[in-house]
């Protein structure tokens, strides 16, 4: 039933997007400030973005963030994907719960427990800390986020379509190429997406598992704050904003697009 | 009372000429030998043996959960036996992959591909023998042809209505001419009026080509029309095997004679034979003791049987019918179908019977009406006698 807003609902859907949201116009705003004073409104400007192209840490950093963010979502997406199809494919094999356990277990772990034992790890096997060990971190926590939307998709797949495909003469790796993967394919691209901009955003981690020449943009924000907030980096907060609300907005467009195709189809 | 000559009777009007079954020289196609399936908790398929011939339209009828899908997803490949064997054309399929048996399935779903088009659909298990690509393109075209789906080659699955999928399912697992074709509740997602024509149009596809059939299904009707002939399954077991003819006429048992169409089941036990060979059967409730032509010898005097008449082969009339298989009762509730009416007869001991007559003119002069004292009769051979 689809009734009409009452002006409880009104209230309370306002002072919840503007608890959640102000802090984050506010600065969208001073990113466009023409005054270097952070808490005076000078006039419209966007130089700060121009200052950024300048910047060359800041713009170092961002490259580091994107081929991190890059690799870690290719590797989160085929790793996550293999773990979906094996909790809804294989029925209950043997240590079937442990696994599902394990496997979301990083979704709820404490972020400062996730960073500190993987740089326990990195230090005790002697691995230099630096881009491989941020991606390998980062995909240990995004993983599972691919996991469970691929989960969700193959749980509503129906079956008869892999057995068609085999009764038509294609091995089981033929089917799943040329059948269930395009059909999950959505999905997979959506769990992709979300790897994507986890781990663009992610500072925590990162911190814990980033060594010299592989700063994130998050870390490097985080640590110029500390000198004292410029608009220069309200200008770079924005920008890293806009592109994880692409992210996540293109990747409930995909969901949502393949839910119409199955519900048509 | 006169004798009925037996020799040029059959059962049911079905074509005669087609029946490898009754050849004993002739080589089943597929072989069921003492297959049973057990799933963790329970047995699906129970110890069945069944042959089907080359040509051979056959069906599996059933209700749901009788184990009918399981054998046929046992042919297919999709579960394995838990005991017994299954051969096609004198080889055993144990452990032989779906992907390597030539054998194709039409799914209940129709499973078709939604990312790909009618042709590609339809292509799929051709291209994965590698066949080149001009040989594909042009059985796809002969398949969509026999189907009449040419128009809508390029459309995907999404598009098309459920009678439009239905033929590129069929067209899709036909394209690879395999040795059987398996149909699981093929119509079942159909209206009545496309069910009706579609029935039609399998029939003549199959005859066309020759591919023996397979198929799956819990609707009596649809058995009854396409099938040369019809396992009759119940609780994972084969209960009768036979042509839609026998089925109907013969049927074994309780079950048989109820699950397909409806049935008038009247108790008693068995009095003697009378010298023209009919029996002679003690039912209470019954104007005199019944008659009923019956080839069954090895009934006993005293034993309990139930006589099974089909509501058609009865009649309602006013006055008593001549002849034995009498009741009396009053007229409980009468439906109009049109083609046929149907009464429901209340006996004096509270049992319903239900009596069918064909409306063979526009008008009737008076008509049996609710709450009449009505008398219902049948012949000797319109009823067939259950002993188990």
């Amino acid at each position: 039933m689809r009734g009409r807003l009452s002006p409880f609902n009104v209230v309370s859907l306002t002072l919840g997007f503007a608890f959640l949201y102000i802090p984050i116009l506010i600065l969208i705003l001073y990113s466009f400030n023409a005054s270097r004073l952070v808490s005076v409104w000078g006039g419209f400007s966007t130089q700060w973005y121009f200052a950024l192209l300048q910047n060359q840490p800041l713009l170092d950093a961002a490259w580091v963030t994107v081929r991190v963010a890059f690799v870690t979502a290719i590797l989160a997406t085929v790793l996550g994907t293999m773990a979906a199809i094996s909790l809804t494919r294989y029925g209950r094999f043997r240590g079937r719960a442990l696994f599902t356990g394990m496997v979301y277990a990083p979704m709820v772990m404490p972020e400062v427990i996730t960073g500190l034992s993987l740089l326990l790890l990195f230090v005790s096997i002697d691995l230099d800390r630096g881009f491989w060990t941020v991606t390998l971190a980062h995909v240990t926590f995004t993983m599972c986020f691919v996991t469970v939307v691929v989960q969700a998709r193959l749980v509503a797949f129906d079956r008869s379509l892999e057995e068609a495909a085999m009764d038509l003469g294609a091995t089981p790796w033929r089917t799943f190429v040329s059948v269930t993967l395009p059909v999950i394919a959505p999905a997979v691209l959506a769990g992709f997406l979300l790897a994507f901009t986890l781990s663009l955003d992610d500072l925590v981690i990162a911190s814990f598992t980033s060594g010299p020449g592989a700063t994130t943009l998050p870390m490097r924000i985080y640590s110029s704050v500390r000198l004292g907030v410029t608009p220069e980096i309200n200008a770079a907060s924005t920008i890293l904003i806009a592109l994880v609300t692409i992210g996540v907005i293109v990747a409930a467009l995909v969901t949502k697009r393949s839910v119409l195709m199955r519900q048509a189809g | 009372m006169p004798v009925v000559d037996k020799s040029s009777r059959a059962i049911g009007a079905v074509r005669q000429s087609f029946a490898p079954w009754n050849d004993a020289s002739a080589r089943p196609l597929i072989r069921f030998e003492g297959v049973t399936k057990r799933f963790s908790d329970a047995v699906a398929v129970d110890d069945v043996s069944l042959d089907v011939y080359e040509n051979e339209f056959f069906c599996l009828l059933g209700p749901s959960g009788c184990g009918k899908s399981t054998l046929m997803r046992m042919l297919a490949g999709f579960e394995e036996p838990s005991g017994g064997r299954i051969l096609l054309g004198g080889e055993d399929l144990a452990g032989v992959p779906p992907y390597e048996r030539p054998v194709n399935m039409m799914f209940q779903s129709y499973a078709l591909f939604p990312h790909m088009s009618v042709e590609k659909n339809v292509a799929f298990g051709l291209k994965q023998e590698g066949l080149p690509k001009d040989v594909i393109a042009v059985r796809v075209a002969e398949m969509l042809k026999l189907v009449q789906m040419q128009r809508f080659a390029a459309r995907k699955p999404h598009q098309l209505s459920g009678g439009q999928r239905q033929r590129v399912a069929l067209a899709r697992a036909l394209a690879k001419r395999p040795k059987v074709l398996l149909l699981d509740e093929p119509l079942a997602a159909l209206d009545k009026k496309l069910r009706e024509e579609t029935q039609f149009e399998l029939m003549d596809i199959q005859i066309e080509l020759g591919t023996t059939f397979l198929m799956v299904t819990h609707d009596q009707e649809e058995a009854m029309t396409m099938a040369d002939r019809i396992a009759v399954m119940d609780s994972g077991r084969l209960v009768q095997v036979a042509t839609p003819g026998e089925i109907y006429e013969q049927p074994r048992n309780r079950f048989v004679a109820d699950f397909v169409g409806d049935v008038n089941i009247l108790e008693g036990a068995v009095a003697a034979r009378e010298p023209s060979g009919l029996w002679r059967i003690a039912a209470p409730g019954a104007l005199g003791p019944l008659m009923v032509d019956d080839p069954d010898e090895r009934l006993d005097p005293g034993q309990a049987v139930a006589v099974a008449v089909r509501p058609e082969k009865m009649t309602v009339t006013r006055e008593r019918p001549e002849g034995p298989n009498a009741f009396e009762g009053e007229v409980w509730d009468i439906g109009y179908l049109g083609d046929w009416t149907v009464y429901r007869i209340r006996l004096d001991d509270g049992r319903i019977l239900r009596v069918t007559r064909a409306n063979t003119t526009r008008f009737v002069e008076r008509p049996i009406d609710l709450e009449e004292r009505v008398h219902i009769g049948f012949l000797p051979d319109a009823a067939v006698i259950l002993s188990s």
